[in-house]
């Protein structure tokens, strides 16, 4: 199994007491599977996401990728699991506003230290024409197209995107959704995405459904 | 990897070049600011370091008289005779261009070895500087100003600036002197040896004179020009300060992304800490160019002000030593670092999933008015400790403080200000001007506080400077009374020189003196005769009633303000003068400018305890035109134009000493304002950068963008006219400490404060145009802005 995840808790401080986010989560992800997470605003979509990615720390529960119990360890332990084989793609996209579209996409990749080609990457993902472009030239549905490039540029063996859709009309939000199921298995990249909709979801090998904390589906 | 991260870093400088430029323009003018102040100060005291060594012997002890009479030859001869090693020297003062030059006399054979005095003599010199016509020595610079020596005058290395070295009997001629001003002792001396007291029982040793006798003189003065670098380093710093912290949160998502891409926390703090070194070091060479050039531009002032205020010789020439390159870069790096370690620490500290809030940062310095409120109390109440310490480094306190609590008090003032001045607005537009004007008063707080800084040294050292000229104006109408100044070439002319003026003028003031140590200290002692011209315009302090009776009788002495501060006396004080005669003070009298201790005797007296005095100077009261009688005694008479000095000329010169002295702190006043302006134009440009959310809503309810870019304008220049207004009582106490602590404690003398408004409306049409200037290209830019910016604020684009 590529990812593991065996009861995550997770307890945000509340007003009075604690507010229980994730309640005992357990589920996995197996090499080159897309699985899609569905579920409520405030479900604690992103959240698992979040721990699974070593971008927060759990209160209680293991996340164990590749063998290794990523919860144990260190933050440059972590950020190097993120550097080579967990990429996260957000919903803001998150590009860096002062680098080209090429550097943007090669950027990861030089990270993680793998040769990537970003005339190939734009040309799989329907980029040409806008590598020498800043971000905020491009439109959200083409800034998203970049994230999931700089995401699948370094090669991960396991691709987070946190309702990659969120920020986009419809249309557009198909279309990169379907771009990133089908770059992710041309690849057999493993594929955890986090939606609200359940169309979309339905694109995926499996789903889980996440509801006050507990998979339910 | 660490190159990736590298360029993801920098690119944000690529794309807001004007950011780094504003950046490196803070961080270079504080740097070449503090370095050019630094720079001077370090010549001077090189120079003082020099002279000292020089004249002190190289820490040698030294028998001088108590009395404070010169040392006879027969005294010398005996104390030799006793067994003793010693050395005389003869130390004086001749007349050059642009002031005195300091004559030190030194018998070169018995001059103990090792002494720099004695090193500054090369073997080949030894035998051509002996004796009456031997050669004199001095520094290139210092012998372009004694251009009456001839061809006995060498130049030499080694010597010290405003010093003319010259074989003992040579140098008692030049200042006219017999005897000796005191006996170096041999730090090796015999085994047996007559004791002092009983050859010699009116010597006392005196400890070694070193390079803090005249740094603690002229400290005062460094203290100021170093206040003056610290002060535009600070407002510089507040440009770094603004820069920096805007450029961290703009990155924010970025680091956000390089985290969330798997680079570690520590690497990221490491590459920032680098990128900010980097600027730094570019910053801190930039710096130490500009610092030089303003040190190179200043540096003249400053060695006349020493020469005029101390009498200190300073080499008007800079050079520049590894150690103050290393200082500035140095400096520009903990001036980064200062700036720059609340941005880092919230770096490393940020949660990984923190998300930029640019505006909020701006803001946020609202929540800590509160915190600079307390803070501005507490440094008022150091300040109070200050003032109740008293003497200079307790005046210095004071003003610190007071500064410092009144650049932190500022932004919660203005608050106060804007709120209750938006009561009086009547309509929305007026009411939404002074509600986001309160709104912005945290984003724009450290340049204002700048702006309050540079408008309060302003207007404090500038009230100063127009008190000290009032005062002195009125001062030199007072004292100098004569209308013409006569200096004569020989003592013996005198008789002839008398009989010449008998039938040409209404009367002749021998101006005769002589340079002595009073109550030790120097001191120059003056004779004056009995002549109603004194009792009508000399500038007395304080006097007994029948101060100019006894005068004509022979009896008494005037002080100057400095003897009198300096040694704590008054009218009916008895006073020592040297070769140990008591009389006393009937009068203390103002003497501005004069950095010694100065005593009038009637002139009999003088000529009865003092037959060495200089006898060479006379002022004529003339009836009328001086031309006439300048022209008779340079053609008939035949004394050079040059010692004839009417009395309108004497005054332009003085007056013209007294500006040169204080251009220095001119200079530095107008480039603290510049830096001020230069703070305001970077934190309007910053927060223009985020008022769009602000702006949008007004604009779409119908304000066009012109008017919204003229309402910034307006906005920028009215908080300039509330900080202006609040930097004059700011001002004015900054002067009263710098007039009525510092200088007392500093110079000696108190002068009376004046204002002057005219100056304030001046610089308050200037801070105004400034703040204006500053604002008027973010104004034009939002003027400019395409609506499509505006919209996207509504449309969550951003």
């Amino acid at each position: 199994m590529l990812l593991d995840v065996r009861n995550v808790v997770k307890r945000f401080p509340g007003s009075d007491q604690p507010v229980t986010v994730l309640d005992g989560v357990s589920m996995s992800v197996a090499a080159g599977e897309t699985v899609a997470l569905t579920g409520e605003s405030g479900s604690g979509k992103s959240t698992l996401l979040h721990i699974i990615g070593g971008l927060e720390p759990c209160d209680e529960g293991a996340v164990i990728f590749e063998g290794t119990d990523l919860t144990g360890l260190d933050d440059a332990g972590r950020a190097s699991v993120r550097r080579s084989n967990i990429s996260v793609v957000f919903q803001q996209f998150n590009l860096i506003p002062s680098l080209t579209i090429e550097q943007n996409l090669t950027f990861q990749a030089q990270l993680a230290g793998v040769q990537a080609s970003a005339d190939d990457l734009a040309q799989s993902l329907g980029l040409q024409g806008q590598l020498r472009k800043y971000p905020e030239e491009l439109s959200g549905g083409q800034q998203q197209r970049v994230a999931i490039g700089r995401a699948l540029a370094a090669a991960p063996k396991l691709v987070l995107a946190d309702e990659p859709t969120g920020n986009l009309d419809e249309t557009t939000g198909s279309a990169v959704f379907e771009l990133l199921v089908a770059q992710a298995r041309d690849r057999a990249t493993g594929l955890l995405i986090a939606t609200h909709s359940e169309r979309l979801a339905g694109l995926a090998d499996r789903r889980l459904h996440l509801s006050h904390g507990r998979l339910t589906g | 990897m660490t190159w990736a991260v590298i360029r993801a870093l920098l690119s944000h400088w690529r794309r807001r070049p004007f950011q780094l430029v504003t950046l490196l323009l803070g961080l270079s003018l504080a740097t070449g600011l503090w370095s050019g102040v630094q720079a001077i100060n370090a010549e001077a005291r090189k120079s003082y370091g020099e002279a000292a060594d020089i004249l002190g012997g190289g820490g040698l002890t030294e028998l001088v008289r108590q009395d404070g009479a010169p040392i006879l030859p027969q005294t010398f001869v005996a104390i030799r005779r006793g067994g003793w090693l010693v050395s005389p020297v003869v130390d004086g003062w001749i007349e050059a261009d642009r002031g005195r030059v300091r004559v030190l006399g030194v018998d070169p054979f018995s001059m103990p070895a090792g002494t720099p005095a004695a090193m500054a003599i090369a073997p080949q010199d030894l035998t051509t500087m002996l004796g009456r016509n031997g050669v004199l020595m001095a520094d290139p610079v210092t012998a372009t100003r004694l251009t009456g020596l001839g061809e006995r005058l060498q130049t030499g290395e080694g010597i010290a600036p405003g010093l003319l070295l010259a074989d003992i009997e040579a140098a008692a001629e030049l200042v006219g002197q017999v005897g000796y001003d005191r006996l170096l002792l041999d730090p090796k001396q015999p085994l047996r040896q007559t004791p002092l007291n009983e050859i010699a029982p009116e010597l006392q040793r005196r400890a070694p004179e070193t390079a803090e006798d005249l740094g603690r003189l002229t400290d005062s003065f460094h203290l100021n020009l170093t206040a003056f670098g610290l002060l535009s380093f600070a407002v510089g710093l507040f440009i770094v300060n603004g820069s920096v912290g805007l450029a961290f949160e703009q990155r924010r998502p970025v680091f956000r992304t390089l985290r969330a891409l798997g680079v570690t926390a520590r690497r990221l703090v490491w590459l920032l800490t680098l990128e900010l070194l980097a600027i730094a070091l570019v910053a801190g060479v930039i710096g130490i160019f500009m610092g030089y050039l303003i040190a190179a531009a200043l540096l003249p002032d400053v060695a006349a002000t020493l020469r005029g205020l101390y009498g200190a010789s300073v080499d008007g020439a800079l050079t520049l030593s590894p150690l103050w390159w290393l200082s500035g870069i140095a400096i520009a790096c903990l001036g980064t670092a200062l700036a720059a370690a609340s941005g880092l620490i919230r770096v490393a500290r940020m949660p990984l999933l923190a998300p930029a809030k640019p505006r909020a940062w701006a803001m946020a310095t609202g929540s800590a008015m509160r915190w600079q409120l307390a803070l501005a109390g507490h440094s008022l109440v150091v300040a109070l400790i200050g003032f109740a310490f008293g003497e200079l480094i307790g005046g210095f306190i004071l003003l610190g403080g007071f500064l410092i609590a009144a650049a932190l008090a500022l932004p919660s003032v203005l608050a106060v200000l804007i709120v209750a001045v938006a009561r009086l607005a009547k309509g929305p537009v007026a009411t939404w001007f002074w509600a986001d004007t309160r709104q912005q008063l945290p984003g724009l707080s450290l340049a204002l506080m700048a702006l309050l800084l540079a408008l309060s040294a302003n207007i404090g050292v500038g009230t100063m400077v127009a008190s000290f000229r009032t005062t002195f104006t009125g001062w030199l109408d007072q004292r100098l009374v004569s209308d013409l100044y006569v200096t004569l070439e020989n003592t013996a002319d005198t008789p002839a020189l008398m009989a010449f003026l008998e039938t040409r003028s209404e009367a002749v003031l021998p101006i005769w003196h002589v340079d002595a140590e009073v109550l030790g200290g120097p001191a120059e002692i003056y004779g004056v005769v009995d002549h109603p011209i004194y009792s009508e315009n000399w500038p007395l302090l304080a006097a007994n009633p029948d101060v100019w009776e006894q005068i004509a009788v022979g009896e008494g002495a005037l002080i100057n303000e400095q003897l009198s501060r300096r040694e704590g006396l008054a009218p009916g004080d008895p006073l020592l003068l040297p070769g140990g005669w008591e009389t006393t003070v009937t009068g203390v009298y103002s003497d501005y400018g004069n950095p010694i201790g100065q005593v009038v005797i009637p002139l009999p007296v003088l000529i009865d305890r003092y037959p060495q005095a200089d006898k060479t100077d006379f002022g004529v009261l003339v009836d009328g035109d001086t031309e006439p009688l300048k022209r008779a005694l340079s053609e008939d008479f035949g004394l050079p134009v040059e010692n004839l000095v009417d009395q309108a000329a004497l005054k332009a010169f003085s007056l013209s000493i007294f500006e040169r002295t204080f251009a220095v702190t001119g200079a530095l006043n107008i480039l603290t304002l510049a830096v001020a302006g230069i703070a305001i134009l970077t934190s309007l440009l910053t927060l223009a950068s985020m008022r769009l959310p602000q702006l949008a809503p007004v604009w779409a309810l119908g304000i066009t963008r012109k008017t919204l870019g003229r309402i910034e304008l307006i906005r920028a220049v009215v908080l300039a006219g509330f900080t202006f207004v609040l930097a004059v009582p700011v001002g004015l106490g900054l002067a009263w400490v710098l007039l009525a602590i510092i200088n007392v404690e500093a110079f000696g003398w108190r002068l009376p404060m004046h204002l002057f408004p005219r100056d304030w409306l001046w610089l308050a049409v200037l801070s105004l145009a400034a703040a204006g200037l500053a604002s008027l290209w973010p104004a034009r830019q939002l003027a400019k802005r395409p609506p499509a910016d505006l919209m996207r604020v509504f449309t969550h684009e951003r």
